[in-house]
């Protein structure tokens, strides 16, 4: 089956539908599926619930589909950086679930490995476990948190093979594996995209089996805090 | 009175060799700069690092490699990058020995408050709920009291918890606390400042 598409539009084509569930890689602007997220702005898809460590900034990546409107929730760990994310939160128009980073991470992993709960101790006592079942192992409590399946992963890695097979570059890997796995159907960009046979297998950071399409182009990689040294201080 | 890099300074006194310790953001990260000579202290990134480096050169500078303030970074020749999933299942499973983290406000029962202002500021609690919950050791360091001169330092916290009984120790601009069975223990005092201006600028419990 042909997983290799020519661009962002066509790999999305048919998966798109207002109300969707969208799992999205990267963190901060760092490994973000930044071609597919413009796609997704054209395609003017409505009341979109994202799960995403975070939301861009208010100009790049997800910050874009709050400034359409596209999105109606966010399930996320950190807004910090993105004043219209903050704004249309206090002001009620944009539903916003907090999730601890781990547990987002968890969640996305373990809805991928079909796992529909799980117990961790982080949030316990906290606002994040309220409402939730607790249970008690070895005399320490721990909170129900649920895995997730979203309607589809939109995923960035530096190398795929023609047949799905992702590489990773440094901190860019980040949500991406764990968000890859939770969709129903993936849809990855990379910045090349290389014959089968020329990834070495052993190095492969994840399967192809989880990967539905795959396409390849240009990415800005905006970078979010530029701080450098100078080359005396070392 | 400590400032900024005095309290780090201070909280490096907490690293030992080997460890593997995960720096919050702010006073934290400046941790970084004071890990005593000869000391091999392994930094974890919870965006997917383990041995973070120093800042860029302006040549090196990769969009590819930040910390978890979102900051270019480098890597060190022991360095290694993975999911954060894997990233929190270090940290979850209490293989970090140690994170070092910023409050808003702290309790004397351990409690941390750090991650909202219900209303002003909505900033989320990034990794710092599965820190305080899986590392083996908790330091905070902050200001002792507000702007206003308000305590930090509380009995029980105002805000929005980020872990409930969680915290070891406690570096602030004047003094150093253990989290102990009653109240908070005076370790330390910061140069410059008396016990009595510590007793005054603390709401908790202080035990002996």
């Amino acid at each position: 089956m042909k997983k290799v598409y020519a661009n962002a539009a066509e790999a999305l084509d048919g998966l798109l539908f207002d109300g969707m569930f969208i799992a999205a890689g990267g963190f901060g602007l760092c490994g973000i599926p930044e071609l597919l997220i413009d796609a997704i702005k054209d395609a003017g898809t409505k009341d979109i619930t994202v799960a995403s460590n975070n939301c861009g900034v208010d100009d790049f990546g997800l910050g874009i589909l709050l400034q359409t409107r596209q999105i109606k929730k966010m399930i996320s760990s950190y807004v910090g950086e993105n004043a219209e994310f903050m704004r249309q939160y206090l002001s009620g128009e944009l539903e916003l679930e907090f999730n601890p980073q781990g547990t987002l991470a968890e969640r996305m992993r373990a809805g991928g490995a079909g796992i529909p709960g799980f117990y961790t101790k982080t949030g316990v006592g906290t606002v994040i476990a309220e409402g939730k079942p607790h249970m008690d192992f070895d005399g320490v409590t721990y909170v129900l948190e649920r895995g997730i399946v979203a309607d589809l992963s939109i995923v960035k890695a530096w190398k795929a093979d023609t047949s799905g097979n992702l590489v990773f570059r440094k901190t860019a890997r980040n949500f991406n594996p764990p968000a890859a796995t939770c969709g129903k159907v993936c849809v990855v960009e990379v910045e090349e995209i290389v014959p089968v046979g020329s990834l070495d297998p052993d190095t492969i950071h994840l399967p192809g089996i989880y990967v539905t399409r795959i396409i390849q182009g240009e990415h800005e990689k905006r970078i979010e805090n530029r701080t450098v040294r100078n080359k005396e201080s070392v | 009175m400590w400032d900024r890099n005095q309290i780090a300074a201070r909280a490096a006194k907490e690293l030992q060799d080997g460890m593997y310790v995960n720096l919050g953001i702010g006073i934290p990260t400046l941790v970084s700069n004071y890990i005593p000579e000869g000391m091999t202290v392994t930094l974890q990134s919870e965006n997917g690092m383990l041995g973070m480096g120093p800042f860029p050169t302006e040549d090196e500078v990769d969009p590819d490699l930040i910390n978890a303030g979102k900051q270019t970074i480098t890597e060190l020749p022991h360095s290694a990058y993975f999911d954060s999933a894997q990233s929190f299942a270090m940290i979850r499973g209490g293989k970090i020995a140690m994170a070092i983290l910023g409050a808003m406000e702290v309790s004397e029962k351990g409690d941390l408050a750090n991650w909202m202002i219900p209303g002003k500021l909505v900033k989320g609690m990034g990794g710092a709920m599965d820190l305080v919950a899986g590392v083996g050791r908790v330091v905070v360091v902050m200001d002792h009291t507000s702007k206003h001169g308000d305590s930090k330092v509380l009995k029980d916290c105002t805000l929005p918890l980020t872990g409930k009984a969680v915290v070891d120790r406690i570096i602030t601009n004047m003094a150093v606390f253990d989290v102990v069975e009653g109240g908070l223990k005076l370790l330390e005092i910061a140069d410059g400042v008396t016990e009595e201006q510590v007793r005054a600028a603390t709401e908790a419990t202080i035990v002996d």
